[in-house]
């Protein structure tokens, strides 16, 4: 069962203070939602966890191990996934090749020179496909599917690598209101069935209510609330943030 | 000492130039974020032109000063024709279009220069009134060059006047920092562009003309400056003018200096300053990070297809080809044996543009090297052909080994000039290194052994091995090796967050390229008998890329046929007309006009309007 320790994590921008010294733990079993207005540093913050972006200060732990300064395929392998905002997939490949390139580097055996890389894996990926509803376009290549069925692809490629912790950059963006409650419940389930522990960013409240185990409210880099959906909701401060007003 | 103190003062003359030419580039791709090939040449038609008109009117300071401005503002009315013409159309096409359209111009007034001045060496007249020298520590310093080294910072000032001062520099200040802004304000792009072409190639025509004085005007001025320009540019921070004023002054005084040192490769010292600076500052010295020209607008991916059936259509194809010696003669089996030995060039070139979208302007320099490899292995250790063959991937494998670890660090239109910069390299190491590689010379007497020596053996001989290599690169291309390079350029975010280390498939595939390329040098280097330094030149480059386009870049096969209609055109050209440059820049320039979105965009554009008249 992993842990994500994350403290005191800092980063500035040219003197404007990104994120600001925030801290928190993700455990095995969490389904833990980052929210807060926009330019509240949210992808700061996801950046910093999955190493795009190194820190000023501050660390994260997973498991004891530290993360900050490793680069993002090193975080990976260490059974951190991640799904992104803007979806990026392989456009020039299927669906299900997708999946297998997530599989094959796992494997470690993206280096052959041999055998077809669309023959190896192919049963597992489409195992994972059917897991996310998208078997039936196992085919067709990614760059012509619909906006909702990327982030689908995305999930599956993430949990290729069966992570331990799953970062979700507002994975139901895009997404009409039906696909999102559906994207959202799977990963629920997901979260159970695996023991995962998930942190994800959103926009569309219902989301996050409604499945969240844990809600993490940021304002201008630092951490403002913390607890469970029914406390934050009713936190004064979060409701001055997000309707505006003092305190 | 005084000695030191002119080789410096000589240093800075040749800066001033090298500022002339390069601050015209620089300003052209800060706006219209093209890195034009065709500036040398409009540095070279300014010394013609400018020749002429000196030598007609040049006899008082007023007609020689008049005679230079006037070619830099006809090469500047020749730069707007050409924004007009040609760059306007490619402005959202991919890097690789660009530097090849303008490449296309470089070739064709290539062919109208020589047609017009003849093929001879030009030398001018010195310039009235400064024809003498003074002393300088004892030192004797020509006049002309004292007058050079004040007009460097003269228009560096203006140029700054320029920007700072008016209203148009202010608004091309704004479109080097936003394009769609400035046009959302109401500045018409259109003419913005037309006038910065304007202006930055008149700097390059005026930088040619005040040379006529100095050195002979010759039908190579054209690649040797812009190739230095480029150098420049990167240096100092493309968009940069502060930059590229200070990077020729670095480049000045490295060749002035670097000249005493090591006089065989001096060329060499440049390229790798440049190699070094880019590692240690990717953007140039006065560059920022913002101005990384963006990457080509996502170029359209198309899965890459095996096609059906393909490896019986290439067994077939293995067949007919090694059954064609008994039915055909020598010259066409030589054809063909230079046709297969393209394709596996082209095909490596593919593996690189292809798969990794990684666009190499400077593939000559493994084909080259391998060539090379061979002939120096013959020449100078008399290895016997099979082990000669055999070094030729070797030697060149190795190159790309070491280019490619700085190359791949860069992507875009950096790894494009990162290439060129190693081409040059290797180039000016064949050029210059006259006791080892014969120069300009070449190596003669390169042949083959005694059992592959007639046409249809070395003919069998070419197509084994390279049917063989091909096979592998097909091979590679559809296992998961070829997979990670088009992931990589897919999505490098999300290739790199699935474990998937981009720089180091890049740097296998360079290196994969290269020993590919290499082979086929050495097996070039056999079947001509010779090798030049023209192999691993910028144009043997682009022909490579031309092939590659002409057989389109979405399959495997592609590049195969794109070598045979490249050579079997070329060979036919020239056996008609002296002028294949001109017709191959003119293919050129039409290639890029009617596909300024690439033949993938090209073809993905037709089937969507087809769809959308059946729908």
């Amino acid at each position: 069962m992993s842990e994500l320790v994350v403290r005191d994590l800092q980063r500035s921008f040219g003197g404007v203070q990104a994120v600001g010294g925030v801290s928190f733990t993700l455990r095995a079993g969490d389904l833990l939602a980052l929210i807060g207005p926009n330019g509240a540093g949210k992808s700061t913050c996801f950046n910093l966890l999955n190493g795009q972006l190194r820190p000023d200060s501050g660390s994260v732990r997973l498991d004891g191990t530290e993360l900050v300064g490793l680069p993002p395929r090193r975080i990976w392998a260490l059974g951190v996934g991640r799904t992104f905002q803007i979806t990026a997939t392989f456009a020039s490949m299927t669906v299900a090749e997708n999946v297998q390139m997530v599989l094959l580097s796992r494997a470690r055996r993206l280096f052959g020179l041999w055998r077809p890389a669309a023959a190896q894996f192919r049963e597992p990926a489409l195992a994972l496909l059917e897991r996310v509803g998208m078997a039936a376009q196992a085919d067709r290549p990614c760059g012509v599917l619909a906006y909702g069925d990327v982030k689908r692809v995305e999930l599956a490629m993430a949990l290729a690598s069966e992570p331990t912790v799953l970062l979700m950059d507002e994975p139901t963006a895009g997404m009409a209101p039906a696909e999102r409650l559906a994207l959202m419940a799977l990963t629920a389930e997901l979260v159970r069935e695996r023991g995962l522990a998930v942190l994800f960013t959103e926009h569309d409240m219902d989301a996050v209510f409604g499945h969240a185990t844990r809600v993490l409210v940021l304002d201008r880099g630092r951490l403002i609330a913390e607890g469970p959906p029914d406390r934050v909701r009713a936190d004064p401060r979060v409701q001055s943030v997000y309707l505006g007003g003092e305190a | 000492m005084s000695f030191l103190l002119v080789q410096a003062l000589s240093g800075l003359a040749t800066a001033a130039t090298l500022f002339l030419v390069s601050s015209g580039l620089t300003i052209v791709f800060g706006v219209t974020r093209i890195v034009n090939f065709a500036h040398g040449s409009f540095y070279m038609v300014g010394a013609y032109a400018g020749w002429s008109l000196i030598e007609r009117f040049g006899a008082t300071p007023a007609g020689f000063w008049g005679s230079v401005a006037a070619a830099a503002l006809a090469m500047g009315v020749l730069g707007a024709a050409m924004e007009i013409g040609l760059l306007r159309r490619l402005y959202r096409s991919p890097e690789l279009f660009q530097l090849l359209g303008t490449f296309g111009v470089v070739l064709v007034v290539q062919d109208l220069t020589a047609w017009a001045w003849g093929p001879e060496d030009l030398l001018g007249r010195r310039a009235p009134g400064l024809k003498g020298s003074i002393d300088i520590l004892d030192q004797p310093f020509p006049l002309y060059d004292l007058v050079l080294i004040g007009l460097g910072p003269l228009v560096l000032g203006l140029l700054w006047l320029l920007f700072n001062r008016t209203r148009w520099g202010t608004l091309v200040r704004a479109a080097t920092q936003d394009r769609e802004m400035t046009s959302a304000l109401g500045v018409d792009p259109a003419r913005l562009f037309t006038g910065v072409l304007f202006l930055g190639c008149a700097l390059a025509g005026l930088g040619g003309a005040l040379q006529v004085p100095r050195e002979a005007v010759t039908l190579q001025m054209d690649m040797a400056i812009v190739v230095e320009a480029f150098v420049v540019v990167v240096v100092g921070g493309m968009g940069s003018l502060t930059g590229a004023f200070l990077a020729s002054l670095l480049i000045g005084q490295l060749q002035a200096f670097g000249i005493l040192v090591f006089p065989q490769i001096t060329l060499v010292i440049v390229f790798l300053f440049m190699a070094v600076v880019l590692v240690l500052r990717p953007h140039g010295l006065l560059g920022r990070a913002e101005e990384v020209p963006p990457t080509a607008p996502a170029a359209v991916t198309v899965p890459l297809s095996a096609g059906r059936h393909a490896g019986l259509w290439a067994l077939a194809l293995l067949a007919v080809l090694a059954a064609a010696p008994l039915a055909v003669g020598d010259y066409a089996l030589i054809l063909l044996t230079e046709v297969v030995i393209l394709a596996l060039f082209a095909a490596s070139l593919h593996l690189l543009i292809g798969l990794g979208g990684l666009v190499s302007f400077g593939h000559a320099a493994w084909f080259g090297l391998g060539a090379y490899g061979s002939a120096l292995l013959v020449k100078h250790l008399g290895a016997p052909m099979p082990l000669a063959l055999a070094g030729a991937p070797v030697l060149a494998g190795l190159g790309a080994l070491v280019a490619g670890w700085f190359c791949v660090r860069r992507s875009g239109l950096y790894f494009a000039m990162l290439t060129l910069a190693f081409a040059q390299i290797v180039w000016s190491v064949a050029f210059q290194w006259y006791a080892v590689t014969g120069g300009d010379n070449g190596i003669l007497g390169v042949w083959p052994s005694g059992w592959a020596a007639g046409k249809a053996a070395y003919y069998w001989l070419t197509l084994a091995l390279c049917g063989g290599a091909l096979g592998l690169l097909r091979r590679a291309a559809f296992a998961p090796f070829g997979y990670a390079l088009r992931a990589g350029r897919d999505s490098g975010l999300r290739a790199e967050s699935v474990g998937i280390d981009v720089r180091r498939f890049q740097w296998m595939a360079f290196v994969l390229a290269g020993s590919a390329a290499g082979l086929a040098g050495g097996l070039y280097a056999f079947a001509k008998g010779s090798v030049f330094p023209t192999l691993l030149a910028v144009p043997q480059s682009v022909d490579a890329l031309v092939m590659v386009l002409m057989g389109g870049l979405q399959t495997v096969a592609g590049p195969l046929a794109g070598a045979a209609v490249f050579h079997l055109l070329e060979s036919e050209v020239m056996s008609l007309t002296d002028w294949w440059r001109l017709v191959l820049g003119l293919i050129v320039v039409a290639l890029v006009l009617v596909f300024p979105k690439g033949i993938v965009g090209f073809l993905s554009g037709l089937r969507s309007s087809f769809n959308g008249r059946r729908a």
